[in-house]
C-alpha cells in the first residue's frame, strides 16, 4: 500500500504545511502498514525534493512542469501520479491550492473526498476523519470504508516532519495535456500592506470581530484603544463589511501576528483567525458564549457582553467610554 | 448570458446546545443563507445589472424549508430558482462531495450556464469542495477562492479574469476561460439586503423543484460514502482563567493584567 502526499510551494518556498503533511502521512502509513510517498510538482522539484526527504519518507516524485502552481497542472500529475502508483491514500493540504486542486483530483479519481481533517485514523480497511462543523462548535468523525481515499488535512495540526531520510528520489513525467489547460496564472499581487500602520509591530493588539454589530459600534472599541495605546485589529467580516482596511485584518489571509497581549473581542476563534494569531503571547477573549473555540487556546476570558464589559474597561484606564 | 449560482440554507447552531447522537439536537438550530453564498449571489446580480440580457437562475439541494432561503437569493435578484429534492437525498445523512456534485452538475446539464459562482465553503460542514467537483465532473473550467473578477472580460471577452486570495495577503491573478465555476470568497463584494419589493416580487417567483429521476439520475445518486460516526463538543484544552464577577469586576481583573503584562500603564 501507497500513501502519497503532495507538498504545497510558493514562490520559490516549500511551506509549512509540506512537512506537516509528513508527518500525516507517516502516521497514516504506520497504521495501514504502507509506504509514504511525496510528490512536488512545478518549482524548483529539485532543491525541493532534497528538502522533502526527511526522516520516514520512502520515495519522492518530482514532476517538473513552470514555475508555480496551476491546479490544471496539479491536477492531472497528481491523478496521474495516484494511478501510476496505486497510491490508497492520497494526502494533500487544506491549503487555498489544495482547495483549487484536490476536489477535481478526487473527482478524476472517483475516490471519497474529506475535507480539512484535524485526525486520521486508519483501521480494518476504514479510515476514520476528525473534522470540525459549525464553525469548529462540534467536532465529528466521518467514516470512509470503500478506499480509496482523498483526504485534504488542515493546517498546523501535525507537526513538520524533521531528520533526514533516504528516501529514493525520482522524476515523474506525468506528461500534461496543455491543451486542457484552461487558467492562465498572470501574476502574484502583495495587498493589504503599506499603509500607515503595521499591526504586526504592535505590542498590545485590541482586536475586533463580527460581535461588535454595527459600524457606529467601533467608537467603543477606538476609545478603549485610545485609553490604553493600543493597536486595533480585526477578523475577516469587519474587513468584509469595509469598516476597517485590510492591513488590519488578522489570519490566514490577512496579517500574522504574534504581540505581547491579543484581546480578542467579539471574535469567535475560527481557525482562519486562529492561524494568524495563535503565536502571541498572552491571549484575552470577550465572549457571550462560553463555548467559542477561542476560549480553547485563550490565557485569560471574560464570559460576558462587550457592550457592559469593554465601557467598564474603558474607564479603568481613565477613558470616556461612547454611548453605544 | 446565463450565470447559475448554487445556494445552500446552512444550519447555525445556538450558543448553548445538545447533541443528540451524531447530529446536534433541531431545537438548538436555525437557518440561513450560507455567508459565502450571498456574495456569490451579489456577484451574480451585479454581472446581470452591467450585462444586457444576463439571467441568473439560484440552485439550491434542499428540503421544503430552504424554500426560505432561496427566496432570499430571488428577493435580491436573481431571476429564477431551482431545489433539488427527493426522499433519497432527505435519507442521507451527511451528502458527500460528489453527490452534490453530481445532482449539480444535472442541473448545469439541464440549465446549460456560462458562468456558475458557488461559495468557497459552507458554514455548516465546511467542506470547501463543491465548486471545484462540480467543475469537474461538467467538464467546465474553474478558479478556488475568487475575490476579484473583472465583469468586463466576462461579458465582453468570455473570459473570467480573477484574483484568487491565497495566505497571507497575497492575491493570484488568474484568467479563466469560460465556461467556468469560481467559487467566491467573502469581501468580494457589498451583499445587498433584500428590498421590501424585491421580497414581495420573490414571492411570485418560480421555485422549479426537480427530483433525482427529474434530474436524469438514478437514485443511488445519492448513496453516500461518508458516515458520521460521532459527534461530540470538543474536548476544551483551554487552562484559561476565567474573571467571575460583574462586568466592572471583570474589567477590573483583566485591566490588573493588561497593567502587569506590562502592555498598558496605570
Ligand atoms: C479561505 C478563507 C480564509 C479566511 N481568512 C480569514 C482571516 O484571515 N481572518 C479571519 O478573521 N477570518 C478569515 N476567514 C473567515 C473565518 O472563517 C470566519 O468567518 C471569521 O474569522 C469569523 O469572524 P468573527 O469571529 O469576527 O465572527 P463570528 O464567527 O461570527 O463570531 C462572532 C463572535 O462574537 C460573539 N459575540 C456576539 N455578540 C457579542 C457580544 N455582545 N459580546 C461579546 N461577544 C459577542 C459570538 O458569540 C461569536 O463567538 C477565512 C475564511 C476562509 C474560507
Amino acid at each position: 500500500m501507497t500513501v502519497l502526499v503532495v507538498a504545497d510551494h510558493r514562490r520559490g518556498e516549500l511551506r509549512d504545511v509540506s512537512f506537516e503533511l509528513l508527518t500525516a502521512g507517516r502516521e497514516l502509513a504506520d497504521a495501514a502498514g504502507a509506504e509514504l510517498h511525496a510528490a512536488v510538482i512545478s518549482g524548483d522539484t529539485d532543491a525541493f525534493a532534497d528538502e522533502l526527504n526527511r526522516e520516514g519518507v520512502d520515495a519522492v516524485h518530482a514532476v517538473d512542469h513552470g514555475e508555480e502552481f496551476n491546479h490544471d497542472v496539479y491536477a492531472q500529475a497528481a491523478t496521474a501520479l495516484a494511478d501510476d502508483l496505486a497510491a490508497e491514500f492520497l494526502v494533500v493540504p487544506n491549503s487555498v491550492n489544495g482547495l483549487d486542486y484536490a476536489p477535481a483530483v478526487a473527482t478524476r479519481l472517483d475516490r471519497p473526498y474529506v475535507s480539512d481533517a484535524v485526525g486520521l485514523d486508519y483501521a480494518d480497511g476504514t479510515l476514520e476523519v476528525t473534522r470540525e462543523m459549525y464553525g469548529s462548535k462540534v467536532e465529528t468523525t466521518v467514516a470512509v470504508d470503500d478506499g480509496p481515499f482523498v483526504v485534504s488535512v488542515r493546517g498546523a495540526e501535525w507537526p513538520p516532519a524533521e531528520g533526514t531520510g533516504d528516501a529514493a528520489v525520482r522524476a515523474f513525467d506525468a506528461d500534461v495535456d496543455e491543451a486542457a489547460v484552461g487558467s492562465t496564472v498572470r501574476g502574484f499581487e502583495e495587498v493589504g500592506g503599506g499603509g500607515d500602520v503595521d499591526i504586526g509591530e504592535a505590542e498590545f493588539l485590541v482586536s475586533i470581530g463580527r460581535g461588535i454589530e454595527e459600524e457606529e459600534n467601533l467608537e467603543l472599541v477606538e476609545e478603549l484603544v485610545d485609553a490604553t495605546d493600543a493597536m486595533l485589529s480585526s477578523s475577516r467580516p469587519i474587513v468584509d463589511n469595509g469598516w476597517l482596511p485590510k492591513n488590519r485584518q488578522v489570519g490566514q489571509s490577512g496579517k500574522q501576528v504574534s504581540p505581547d497581549v491579543y484581546l480578542a473581542i467579539g471574535i469567535s476563534g475560527a481557525v482562519q483567525h486562529v492561524a494568524g494569531m495563535k503565536t502571541s503571547d498572552t491571549i484575552v477573549a470577550i465572549n457571550t458564549d462560553p463555548n467559542a473555540p477561542i476560549f480553547d487556546i485563550a490565557d485569560y476570558g471574560i464570559v460576558g457582553d462587550l457592550f457592559d464589559v469593554v465601557p467598564e474597561l474603558v474607564e479603568q484606564f481613565g477613558g470616556d467610554p461612547p454611548d453605544v | 448570458m446565463k450565470v447559475l449560482v448554487t445556494v445552500k440554507e446552512v444550519a447555525i447552531v445556538e450558543d448553548g446546545f445538545e447533541i443528540a447522537g451524531t447530529e446536534v439536537d433541531d431545537t438548538y438550530l436555525g437557518y440561513d443563507l450560507n455567508e459565502w453564498d450571498d456574495y456569490a449571489v451579489e456577484e451574480a446580480v451585479q454581472l446581470a445589472e452591467a450585462g444586457d440580457d444576463v439571467e441568473v437562475v439560484a440552485v439550491t439541494i434542499g428540503p421544503e424549508r430552504s424554500e426560505e432561503t432561496i427566496r432570499m437569493a430571488l428577493a435580491k435578484g436573481a431571476d429564477r430558482a431551482v431545489r433539488v429534492w427527493d426522499d433519497a437525498i432527505a435519507d442521507v445523512e451527511l451528502l458527500d462531495v460528489e453527490t452534490k456534485a453530481r445532482l449539480l452538475g444535472a442541473v448545469v446539464e439541464q440549465e446549460e450556464p456560462d458562468l456558475v459562482l458557488s461559495g468557497v465553503q459552507a458554514n455548516d460542514d465546511s467542506f470547501g469542495a463543491t465548486g471545484v467537483a462540480l467543475a469537474e465532473t461538467v467538464g467546465f473550467q474553474w478558479a478556488a477562492v475568487v475575490n476579484a473578477l473583472d465583469t468586463g472580460t466576462v461579458l465582453e471577452e468570455g473570459v473570467a479574469s480573477v484574483r484568487r486570495e491565497l495566505e497571507g495577503g497575497v492575491e493570484e491573478l488568474t484568467d479563466v476561460d469560460l465556461p467556468a465555476v469560481l467559487t467566491i470568497q467573502t469581501g468580494i463584494n457589498e451583499p445587498r439586503y433584500a428590498s421590501l419589493r424585491g421580497i414581495r416580487q420573490a414571492q411570485s417567483k418560480e421555485i422549479d423543484t426537480r427530483t433525482v429521476a427529474d434530474l436524469g439520475l438514478d437514485a443511488s445518486v445519492a448513496e453516500s460514502s461518508l458516515d458520521v460516526t460521532a459527534m461530540y463538543e470538543p474536548e476544551s484544552e483551554s487552562d484559561a482563567e476565567y474573571f467571575d464577577g460583574d462586568p466592572d469586576e471583570q474589567a477590573a481583573q483583566l485591566a490588573d493584567v493588561l497593567v502587569e503584562k506590562g502592555v498598558v500603564s496605570e
